[in-house]
C-alpha cells in the first residue's frame, strides 16, 4: 500500500456542540471502528482522527476546536478539499453476541461512535464537563449522560457514572475511549470484576504505518499495534495511564 | 553437514546475526529496542540524539510511494539529557545498542557523546550524511571529505567505543569521504544514508506532501545505489562497512554482504514486511545459505569482488 494522501472534498458540515463540528467527505475506506485516519491540510499539518460516521459512501470525522490545525478544520466550508490517508491501526473486536457498554469521555465518544451503531444493543455512557459539550444526543437517544458540573444528567465523571452502573448491572465487555487517567479508571474498575476491556490509546502519531516510533507506549506503536488494546495487553503497558511521547520525544505525564 | 552460523564479529561486538536496526526508525525508546530485538533484529541503533531537545519537521514527516518511503522527521529528539534517562539500563536490551549521535558542529558531538558515557552502549555512529534537516549532515556540509575528517576525529579523541560514520550515497567521491573517515579513525562505514532529497507532489493538492518539501529516499529505489556504494567503499577502506538501503529480504541482505558488508542495516524493511523483518530476513539468509553452500557470513562479505 502507498501511505500517501488522497483528497477529497468536503461534502457537509453539522455541528455537533459549540467545539464539536463533523466534517463528512465521500469515500471507500475500508475501515473498522476504532481504526483511525491521518488528515492533511497541505501546509499546515496532518493529524490523527478517528472516523465518527461511516454510511456506505459517506464518512465523516468529528473535531474538537483545540488548536491551530482544528481550528483550520473548524474553518473549513463545503466543497473545501482535505487530505486523507489511512486507515491504520488495529479496531476495536466486535463480538456478536455480547452485553457491552461504551464510556466515552468528551470528544473520546467520536471513536466509540461507528463502534457503538455496529454493536446495536449497548449500554453507553457519554460524560463532558458540561451539558453543552455532549454530543450525538439524537444519534444515541438511549445515552447515560454525565457532566461534572451536573447541567445534565448525572453529576460525576464518567468513571463516577460506570462505577454506578456496576452496581446495579455487569457487562461482558466494556470499551472506552477519552482521556488517558479516565480510561486507566475504567481498566481498572474493569480488572477488578473480571470484566474485558478495551480502550483506544492517543499519543502524538507521524507516519501511522509502524515505522518511525513516535507513538511508543511500553513499546506498543499505537498507530499499527493500536490503537485499540485489550485488558490483558495494557496490563503489561507499564506507560499506560502514565507517560506519553511528546512530539519532541521527551516523556510527559498523561 | 555443517550447521549455519549467522554470528558475526563487528568491531569486537558480537552480534547472534548480521542485521542492525537502522537509525531513525522505532528507536525513539528502550522499550521499542527491546521489542525489536525479540524481532530477532542482531544490533540496535537508537534514534539520533542531539544536545538539545528538537520537535523536528511538522507532518507528514513519512510517506511512500511506489519505490519506497521518503522521510523529513528532521531528527526529532528529546535531547541528550532525558536521551541519557530513557537509555539508562541498556544491558538488558538483549543485543548491543547503538548510540546515534548529531550534531551542528563538532563540539555538539563531542558533548552528547560524553553526556550518554555512562549508558552501555556498544558503538557510537555519527551520521554526517542527513539530507533534510538544516544545520545537520549535507545540509551543514558535513558529509565533505574534510568535514568527516575533523568530526571523526574529534569524536575519536573523546570515546573509546567503536566509531561508526554513517554517509551520504549523494557524492560521487564517496570513496574519498569513507577514507577520510578511516584516516581520522573510524571503526566501520555505515553505508549509506538516504539519498536525495525526492519530492513528492500531489497533484490533486498541487502542493509537496512533506511539510519540508522535500526528504530521504530510502526503501527498494536506494537498493541498487546503495549496493555500489558499499562495493566502491569496499575496495578503498580496510574497516568494515555496515550496508543499509533498501533490504528487506534475505537475498538483498546476501547481495549487500557479497559487495562487501560486514553486517546490514534495515529501516524501511519494517514497512515492507512488518516488525519482524529482521526474524525473516535471517531465516532466508540462512536458508540461502544452506541452498548454497554457505556456513558463515565472513565467508560470503566481498565475494562479488573480482
Amino acid at each position: 500500500m502507498i501511505e500517501q494522501p488522497i483528497m477529497v472534498r468536503i461534502f457537509d458540515i453539522t455541528k455537533e456542540s459549540p467545539g464539536v463540528k463533523t466534517l463528512f467527505f465521500k469515500s471507500k475506506l475500508n475501515f473498522e471502528p476504532g481504526q483511525f485516519i491521518m488528515v492533511w491540510i497541505p501546509l499546515l499539518d496532518e493529524k490523527p482522527f478517528t472516523i465518527s460516521y461511516f454510511q456506505e459512501e459517506l464518512a465523516g470525522i468529528s473535531v474538537l476546536k483545540k488548536g491551530l490545525f482544528t481550528n483550520a478544520l473548524h474553518n473549513m466550508k463545503k466543497g473545501d478539499k482535505l487530505g486523507i490517508r489511512g486507515p491504520y491501526g488495529r479496531g476495536f473486536s466486535i463480538p456478536k453476541t455480547l452485553n457491552s457498554c461504551v464510556v466515552g469521555g468528551g470528544i473520546g465518544m467520536a471513536s466509540l461512535a461507528t463502534l457503538t451503531e455496529r454493536l446495536g444493543n449497548v449500554t453507553i455512557v457519554q460524560g463532558t464537563k458540561t451539558a453543552s459539550e455532549i454530543i450525538y444526543r439524537e444519534r444515541f437517544k438511549n445515552m447515560n449522560i454525565c457532566t461534572e458540573d451536573g447541567s445534565i444528567g448525572f453529576k460525576g465523571t464518567t468513571v463516577d457514572l460506570f462505577a454506578e452502573l456496576l452496581k446495579k448491572q455487569s457487562f461482558q465487555r466494556v470499551y472506552a475511549c477519552g482521556p488517558e487517567k479516565m480510561m486507566y479508571r475504567i481498566f481498572e474498575l474493569c480488572n477488578s470484576r473480571c470484566i474485558e476491556c478495551e480502550v483506544s490509546l492517543d499519543r502524538y502519531i507521524k507516519c501511522g504505518f509502524g515505522v518511525c516510533g513516535q507513538c511508543d507506549c511500553s513499546g506498543q506503536r499505537i498507530c499499527i499495534d493500536g490503537p485499540v488494546f485489550p485488558s490483558n495487553e495494557l496490563s503489561n503497558m507499564k506507560d499506560f495511564g502514565k507517560t506519553l511521547i511528546l512530539k519532541n520525544g521527551k516523556r510527559a505525564y498523561c | 553437514m555443517p550447521k549455519i552460523d549467522l554470528s558475526i564479529n563487528l568491531c569486537n561486538i558480537k552480534l547472534a546475526n548480521p542485521t542492525i536496526l537502522a537509525s531513525g526508525i522505532l528507536g525513539t525508546t528502550k522499550a521499542l529496542l527491546k521489542r525489536v530485538v525479540e524481532n530477532g533484529v542482531g544490533a540496535v541503533t537508537i534514534k539520533s540524539v542531539s544536545t538539545e531537545p528538537r520537535e523536528g519537521h511538522k507532518n507528514p514527516t513519512v510517506i511512500t510511494f511506489e519505490g519506497g518511503m521518503l522521510n523529513a522527521v528532521g531528527y526529532s529528539n528529546p535531547g541528550v539529557d532525558a536521551a541519557a534517562i530513557e537509555f539508562a539500563s541498556i544491558e538488558d536490551v538483549g543485543a548491543p545498542v547503538i548510540a546515534s549521535v548529531i550534531g551542528t558542529q563538532k563540539e555538539d558531538f563531542v558533548q552528547v557523546i560524553k553526556r550518554l558515557s555512562k549508558s552501555k552502549f556498544s558503538a557510537i555512529e555519527i551520521p554526517l550524511s542527513c539530507p533534510h534537516t538544516p544545520g545537520f549532515g549535507m545540509l551543514a556540509e558535513q558529509g565533505t571529505p574534510q568535514a568527516t575528517f575533523d568530526i571523526t576525529s574529534a569524536v575519536r579523541k573523546v570515546t573509546k567505543l567503536p566509531l561508526f560514520v554513517k554517509i551520504s550515497p549523494n557524492i560521487p567521491e564517496i570513496c574519498t569521504v569513507a577514507k577520510a573517515a578511516e584516516d581520522a579513525g573510524a571503526d566501520a562505514i555505515t553505508a549509506v544514508n538516504s539519498m536525495g532529497p525526492g519530492m513528492v507532489i500531489n497533484i490533486e493538492a498541487q502542493k509537496p506532501v512533506l511539510s519540508f518539501k522535500v526528504g530521504g529516499v530510502t526503501g527498494d529505489a536506494l537498493r541498487p545505489i546503495a549496493i555500489r556504494c558499499v562495493y566502491d567503499i569496499y575496495k578503498a577502506v580496510k574497516i568494515p562497512i555496515i550496508g543499509v538501503g533498501g533490504i528487506s529480504t534475505g537475498r538483498h541482505a546476501i547481495e549487500m554482504i557479497m559487495a562487501g558488508a560486514s553486517a546490514i542495516g534495515i529501516g524501511t524493511g519494517i514497512y515492507y514486511r512488518g516488525i519482524d523483518v529482521f526474524k525473516k530476513v535471517c531465516e532466508e539468509m540462512t536458508q540461502w545459505m544452506q541452498e548454497n553452500g554457505f556456513y558463515s557470513i565472513n565467508s560470503i562479505v566481498g565475494i562479488a569482488h573480482d
